[in-house]
């Protein structure tokens, strides 16, 4: 009896070269919606993005302010952990980098923080060097409450459950500190391409 | 597999608590630590389209656990329950 829907079969591209798909996982054409809990609405009105923690001067955007913010156009594979993978996804946002930009901090580590609760942790170096965005547009529209919106973040280099939906900041950290499933058996790091998918891998 | 509506009650994770707790469990009773309320596990809102099986409270909708299960594994996050009350096995 499989109890726990461990992945998503969908339809495979056999053409893809094995060099972009990440070991265990494999390609579908679909766009999976996962949901650990309710999907939050906000108000754009009253929706903000901040930067807070191990930093002298905290950052906070409003939506009007956060739009205004110079934004990037970018194609990526996306890789859940759940084992489907998904090739050339086309994204709109900022980058970290430009959320950061100017902010003096020690901080190695952060915890990216959601509407609903999720929260997920990254070392620094993940986030920033052109890595990872705060994107609030997918495939040219406007991201789908059900995928993150109005916004939300993408790792394309790590695991999904990295690139929380719903996110409303970014907490800098001198010390990681586990976020929603870091704490009850995933990986810290989440690496797809050494299949770093739970505590010990 | 686009799905608007993932949430799913007690009933469809009764398999893997029977696997976990080795009895039947939907009918224990778990007091959420979050807003009291007690709930009979067969009636708590279950999301199942994640890394791992998340349970929440149908007054609060905070998590009551966190299951997660690869490697041969299981972890087990219960800080979202106070109290899980359950028949003991004759
Ligand atoms: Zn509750």
């Amino acid at each position: 009896m499989g109890f726990i829907s461990r992945g998503f079969r969908g339809k495979r591209r056999d053409n893809v070269s094995s060099s972009r798909v990440p070991p265990g996982q494999h390609v579908v054409t679909d766009f999976p919606v996962l949901a650990a809990g309710p999907t939050p609405r906000v108000s754009l009105d009253v929706w903000t993005f901040s930067v807070t923690g191990e930093i002298d001067e905290p950052k906070q955007w409003t939506w009007k302010e956060f739009r205004a913010l110079p934004t990037e156009t970018l194609t990526a594979d996306i890789h859940c952990v759940t084992k489907w993978s998904k090739l050339d996804t086309s994204w709109t946002g900022v980058s970290v980098d430009t959320l950061l930009d100017g902010v003096e901090s020690a901080a190695d580590f952060a915890t990216v923080f959601s509407d609903g609760g999720y929260t997920t942790n990254l070392p620094l170096d993940d986030l920033t060097g052109k890595k990872a965005w705060v994107v609030y547009e997918y495939d040219g529209q406007p991201l789908h409450p059900e995928h993150g919106g109005p916004v939300r973040l993408l790792v394309p280099h790590l695991y999904f459950w990295k690139s929380a939906k719903w996110v409303r900041g970014i907490t800098l950290q001198n010390e990681e500190q586990p976020g929603f499933w870091e704490s009850n058996g995933y990986h810290m790091r989440g690496d797809p391409w050494r299949e770093q998918r739970y505590w010990g891998d | 597999m686009e799905m608007s509506e993932a949430k799913l009650d007690g009933n469809a994770i009764a398999g893997l608590l029977r696997e976990i707790f080795t009895m039947e469990m939907t009918t224990s009773e778990t007091t959420c630590a979050g807003c009291g309320s007690v709930s009979v596990v067969g009636r708590v809102d279950v999301y199942l389209n994640a890394p791992g099986v998340v349970v929440r409270c149908p007054s609060c909708e905070q998590v009551l656990m966190r299951i997660v299960h690869g490697r041969g594994r299981y972890w087990l996050d219960l800080r979202g329950t106070r109290c899980l009350e359950f028949v003991a096995p004759d």
